[in-house]
């Protein structure tokens, strides 16, 4: 049979892709449904949060951070409860990570603070003296895309149906008055926390900084 | 495989993707190097502000030398070993050479825009899979174009059974065209929010842990279908070719082309052991891993056995050393592997630098090694004059020896300390180590990998002007030589 192949390349063609090709349905498409459920009383991220989230993409944070907490004392002791399927449920993309050069993250929003992160972030140094880690002093600078971040809120509501309100509609007007009614208050909170007073100030312009939204980002992993 | 002098074969599109070879190489390994560096000396961050810091040019080193200087290779060996065993020139259809020229243009525009938009930080972030959807659609159109060109020159060929090294090749692209396409499923944001936001930015069509599965189906695969399937295609064709010996079993190349194409698909949960993937997935990829080795060394095999009786051609020619000791990496990495899969070998091993590592000693060992040996071959056929310099070629290949040996050592001890610190308790059981502790005992082993990133850079670097060199300057060659490459 595989003689007679080789010399018809389009069945061979179609052989190589049904033997590649069914490897994946069977591990990948039994537990589809069972593992997009969230777990009990999840709530979808705020567009601020999305927004921080992108930071913690444009920035790679997954090239040196986990968010996955497996379950052995070691890793329980140390990062808190081990992580379950169901709290990934309105992660897109998932952020796990590969390596860790910095610790684990998943359940950072319970010990540590804003005004922690903003320190770490400007210097790493400053708060751990021996830190390999790069400060990240642009995002201090860097005005976070909010109306991304809406957008992907939108997009998910309407095509995943994470359970959004009704506060998360399309177009420019609902952005405009979503931002002004719930994402500047809940980012300046942060920044009064941060204690930085540029920060502070840029928010109450109306402008947030990157670091704003990675915070707000970072404290809801928990 | 015998040279049909009658035919005259087209290396317009082989000369290009060479040249893009050897230029993504540097510059992949470069910024690998860097990279590296930062790690042992962190004020190496900041010398070009958030564009330069170890997190944004990490994704950088790995597409570039993936998508820039692998698939590059793969092409170039694909358009010159393609026309030899099918025993067709591009030159006879017009078409396919135009196809050919528009494909590797879209593939230099792709690759430029990867480069610069995973500068700037736009990315989706699912690893080896950064590109926004723009950028994956172009990739999607490269690819079929690819397809295209091969079906083509198999619907023209004159030879009517395929040699192995087609078997892979196709294995390659009806690999990567599905895995490709399923992970990158994702919903532009901009089209529907209202016309709201970046227009490149959108969502993955997974979550959480199905998107993890996904993307590790891909991820693992990946590996498979370029640094794998494709690596053998060329090994399969090169090593016979250069040495003059027949492939030692074609049964033994069934086994494990067969082999391969069923198991190694089935090995991609291995990289979510101690996951929140259900177990019995985590199960079957550690048990499809560790029966991976079986077609891996086959094939590693069949290729050392190729040089059975000719052994005295690896102490004389640096290209025969070249690919026989890229087998043997072969096997070194595909052993190591699916002892990294095995659950608890993985609980100590994951999340460390024992799979950077892992990745290394295939990548650097294996597939770059087998890249620059095509690459000279060709040059040969293709430039049609003598090799620079053999004394170089064989500088290079001791001095990224030792690169490659101590890039692995140092990582497997600096993975295996870091993995059993974290884990490490005292009397009372308590964690006896803060994470920090775990990061600064690793400095001397990142200075070494540092050195051994540099060690190989430097042979690239003479790679490079040996190649370049040949091609300008080498001695003119009146006849092509039937195997064994000619050099000064």
């Amino acid at each position: 049979m595989f003689h007679w192949l080789e010399k018809h390349p389009f069945f061979f063609a179609v052989f190589v892709f049904v033997v590649i090709a069914f490897a994946g349905l069977i591990e990948i498409l039994p537990n589809f449904a069972e593992a997009a459920r969230p777990v009990k009383g999840l709530k979808p991220y705020t567009v601020l949060q999305l927004a921080g989230k992108e930071v913690y993409k444009k920035d790679n944070c997954i090239a040196c951070h986990s968010q996955l907490i497996r379950p052995f004392k070691a890793e329980t002791d140390r990062y808190g409860q081990y992580s379950v399927s169901g709290e990934y449920a309105y992660d897109r993309p998932f952020l796990w990570g590969s390596k860790r050069t910095g610790p684990d993250l998943h359940r950072v929003g319970n010990y540590r603070t804003s005004d922690w992160h903003a320190n770490h972030m400007w210097d790493p140094k400053s708060v751990v003296p021996a830190s390999i880690m790069p400060a990240y002093k642009h995002q201090f600078t860097n005005i976070a895309d909010i109306e991304t971040a809406y957008a992907e809120a939108v997009t998910v509501k309407n095509v995943f149906g994470t359970p959004y309100g009704d506060e998360i509609a399309p177009g420019k007007a609902a952005y405009e008055k979503h931002l002004k009614e719930k994402v500047l208050p809940e980012a300046l909170k942060i920044a009064k926390e941060m204690k930085n007073k540029d920060v502070l100030a840029m928010v109450e312009q109306g402008k947030i900084p990157e670091i704003v939204a990675m915070i707000a980002y970072l404290n809801r992993l928990k | 495989m015998q040279s049909n002098a009658a035919l005259e074969y087209d290396y317009s599109v082989v000369k290009l993707y060479m040249w893009t070879t050897v230029i993504f190489g540097f510059v992949g390994m470069l910024i690998g190097v860097i990279i590296a560096g930062q790690l042992a000396w962190p004020e190496l961050n900041y010398w070009i502000g958030e564009y330069g810091t170890f997190s944004r040019l990490r994704p950088l080193h790995t597409n570039v030398v993936v998508y820039g200087f692998m698939v590059s290779g793969i092409y170039a060996t694909f358009y010159y070993s393609a026309q030899r065993v099918l025993k067709v020139s591009m030159g006879e259809s017009k078409l396919l050479l135009f196809l050919g020229k528009l494909q590797f243009l879209l593939y230099l525009v792709a690759a430029s825009s990867m480069v610069i938009s995973e500068g700037m930080g736009i990315t989706a972030s699912k690893e080896y899979a950064q590109m926004e959807w723009p950028l994956d659609l172009l990739i999607v159109v490269i690819w079929v174009l690819w397809g295209v060109i091969m079906f083509g020159l198999i619907g023209m060929r004159r030879e009517k059974s395929l040699y192995i090294s087609m078997w892979y090749y196709i294995a390659t692209f009806l690999g990567v065209a599905m895995l490709y396409l399923f992970n990158n499923m994702e919903v532009p944001t901009m089209f529907f929010s209202g016309g709201l936001g970046a227009w490149y930015h959108s969502v993955s069509m997974y979550a959480g842990t199905n998107d993890a599965l996904v993307q590790w189906w891909w991820g693992h695969n990946a590996v498979a279908f370029v640094f794998t399937v494709g690596i053998i295609a060329i090994i399969y064709y090169f090593l016979p070719k250069e040495s003059g010996q027949a492939v030692y079993s074609y049964k033994l190349s069934l086994l494990s082309f067969w082999g391969l194409m069923f198991v190694y698909l089935w090995a991609g949960s291995h990289h979510l052991l101690w996951s929140t993937v259900p177990d019995w997935m985590q199960t079957m990829g550690s048990i499809f891993s560790v029966v991976l080795i079986l077609p891996s060394w086959g094939s590693a095999i069949n290729m050392l056995l190729t040089m059975k009786g000719e052994w005295n051609q690896l102490t004389e020619n640096p290209l025969i050393k070249f690919m026989v000791l890229a087998s043997t990496f072969y096997m070194l990495s595909t052993l190591e592997g699916p002892i990294q899969s095995v659950k608890s070998v993985n609980a100590i091993a994951h999340f460390t630098d024992w799979i950077p590592g892992h990745v290394h000693d295939g990548v650097l060992g294996w597939v770059a090694f087998m890249i620059f040996a095509a690459l000279m071959h060709m040059s040969v056929r293709v430039f049609k004059r003598e090799i620079y310099s053999k004394s170089m070629l064989n500088a290079q290949f001791w001095i990224q020896t030792v690169a490659v040996v101590l890039y692995f050592t140092s990582m497997w001890i600096a993975g295996i300390t870091q993995g059993m610190m974290w884990r490490a308790v005292d009397e009372y059981g308590n964690l006896m180590y803060s994470f920090i502790d775990t990061v600064t005992v690793l400095h001397p082993y990142y200075a070494i990998r540092a050195i051994g990133g540099l060690l190989y850079l430097i042979g690239v670097m003479m790679f490079a002007y040996n190649f370049f060199m040949t091609a300008v300057s080498g001695r003119k060659l009146e006849t092509e030589p039937q195997f064994r490459s000619p050099m000064a």
